[in-house]
């Protein structure tokens, strides 16, 4: 995506929601915003509609665990077919009260990506119509791709992991 | 006084009282381990909840803790009736993370295994929705193709339906002459299949009656659930990756992309039917074209395996061979989405680093955990029959929609 595209983006964003942007990178050519998370819908909802920019297509949705801030992020993945924009836009959220708006109401995809986000990393999506876990067993009492839950077993001493060069 | 008791009554023994019809988890139909407890009023589905996570095995977890060159065999397992797709998608995202230049040859070599593994996965489709109307030749006679395809890859990469082919900056061999002898013999044999297999079942009236207007979506309802590949092109909307953002080199061949009308099963069938055309024209053109040069990028020691002779006779291929064994590569810091169109939509892949030996986050975009959602949306007020049509005409892959 070519710079003058990038800026026709943040410019349609910017109108509205000049004030709510974190920041803007551009990693590998994809447009990418933190935004704060209060009018994250709001802002979804907005492009949506807009005449020009109609991100009308939800790519993906996934949470990501920062534990070294102790936030969760959620990156919402937008496509505008007709012009053939993607933005990505990620929100932060404290770890311990990882709570935001659905999206279900934009788009009904939302629906299982957003189970998937809370089975996983435990997100709370206020509004959801059915917040259950997806692909884990409903007894989980863990949500699972939190960094706090390492894959292997840490009681085990042969398998530090120096050894490894991790 | 007679005649009040006498409606009472009978309306009590008119009252309707649906039932409950677990469709699944292990149903024969459903080709993979999917639950649906359907709610029914006679045949007719009133309401369906679809249990899904029967062969979760946590990939996003897994890959966590793994060098990248590890996770390609985790990524065979998704889809894995076109198990390729997803390892050449997988090691372009990487290529793009460490900003590898593939040489072109690579380029076309991998179009003629994704294409092949699109007509594998296609025409495992399309001979199931035949099946589960009622013919089988259709499948037993084409499914030795499928053979055919698998031997090909057995040629190149040494394994069948999880192939783990190719590595991160290319093939570990250029094709064997017997391989291509073996695409020939397939680009040679298979058209006519295909068009018998297409002249028993498009305009048959069995078919028809049972696939046109069962398990329709329309556009917009298609677009809202995020649908992808050949069932959102059935519904009319023709968003296709390898025209929208081209990668390896697909914007240097010829082709069209099919789309449909009424997003209902036949139309998915005759997309799909379509698509193994235009692939086959695209494996063609590719090896009409196939430029001369290397099989894989000379840039990237870090990351491609050297050759085994250089690694005993040459000290700098042991280093490498080492390091990139052991996992001890320099990874670039950075956040990078990279999708191809695999054979059920838009795969994506969104991978940070953050400069450790393993992806610090790996997201899988799915295609068809993302679709199956509107299941239960496509089969209200359908028959119980036409659910199980709709299902496979979907083409969902219990892999890829457990991850």
């Amino acid at each position: 995506m070519d710079k003058t595209v990038q800026e026709k983006i943040l410019g349609i964003i910017g109108e509205k929601f000049e004030s709510e942007i974190l920041s803007i990178e551009t990693p590998y050519d994809f447009l990418t915003i933190d935004f704060k998370r209060d009018h994250i819908i709001d802002l979804i909802k907005y492009l949506y509609d807009h005449p020009v920019a109609k991100f009308q297509y939800l790519t993906t949705l996934c949470g990501i665990h920062y534990p070294d801030s102790k936030q969760i992020a959620v990156m919402y993945q937008l496509h505008s077919l007709v012009n053939n924009w993607r933005l990505r836009i990620k929100i932060f959220l404290p770890e311990e009260n990882a709570v935001t708006p659905t999206l279900t109401t934009v788009f009904a995809a939302a629906n299982w990506m957003e189970r998937e986000t809370y089975d996983f990393f435990g997100i709370q999506f206020t509004g959801h119509p059915d917040l259950r876990r997806i692909l884990n067993v409903e007894e989980m009492i863990i949500f699972p791709m939190r960094k706090e839950y390492p894959l292997e077993d840490q009681t085990r001493e042969d398998k530090e992991d120096f050894m490894f060069g991790r | 006084m007679a005649d009040e008791s006498i409606i009472n009554s009978s309306t009590a023994v008119e009252e309707k009282k649906y039932s409950t019809l677990n469709l699944g988890p292990t149903h024969p139909a459903t080709h993979g381990i999917f639950q649906n407890v359907l709610t029914v009023d006679g045949e007719v589905i009133i309401h369906s909840e679809p249990t899904i996570g029967y062969i979760h095995r946590a990939f996003e977890k897994l890959s966590e803790r793994r060098p990248f060159y590890q996770i390609t065999p985790l990524t065979d397992r998704m889809n894995y009736c076109s198990a390729p797709i997803n390892n050449i998608g997988w090691h372009m995202t990487v290529e793009k993370l460490i900003g590898a230049e593939i040489p072109k040859r690579v380029d076309y070599l991998r179009v003629i295994i994704m294409e092949l593994a699109r007509i594998s996965d296609h025409l495992i489709c399309n001979t199931v929705i035949a099946v589960d109307t009622g013919a089988l030749t259709g499948f037993v006679y084409l499914f030795q193709f499928r053979e055919l395809i698998y031997e090909i890859y057995e040629e190149i990469c040494g394994a069948r339906l999880t192939t783990n082919i190719g590595r991160i900056g290319g093939f570990e061999r250029d094709f064997s002459d017997k391989a291509w002898a073996k695409l020939e013999k397939f680009l040679k044999e298979y058209p006519e299949a295909l068009k018998e297999f297409e002249s028993l079942v498009k305009r048959n009236r069995i078919f028809m009656d049972r696939t046109i207007g069962a398990g329709g979506i329309t556009a917009e309802r298609a677009l809202n659930y995020s649908f992808s590949g050949p069932n959102l092109r059935a519904a009319g909307v023709d968003y296709d990756v390898r025209v929208m953002n081209p990668y390896s080199s697909y914007q240097d061949f010829d082709f069209i992309i099919p789309v449909g009308l009424n997003g209902d099963t036949y139309d998915r069938f005759m997309v799909r039917q379509e698509e193994m055309w235009q692939s086959l024209s695209i494996i063609r053109q590719a090896i009409d074209k196939m430029p001369d040069g290397p099989h894989f990028s000379p840039n990237v020691p870090d990351f491609y395996l050297p050759p085994k002779e250089d690694v005993y006779n040459n000290m700098e291929a042991l280093i490498y061979h080492f390091k990139i064994v052991m996992g001890e590569t320099d990874v670039p810091k950075g956040e990078v989405y990279h999708c191809v169109e695999g054979g059920n939509g838009e795969l994506g892949f969104y991978l940070i680093s953050d400069g450790g030996r393993t992806p610090f986050r790996l997201h899988f975009r799915r295609p068809c955990f993302i679709y199956y959602q509107a299941y239960p949306e496509m089969i209200k007020g359908a028959n119980i029959s036409d659910a199980i049509l709709t299902m496979s005409s979907m083409n969902v892959i219990a892999g890829e929609l457990d991850s």
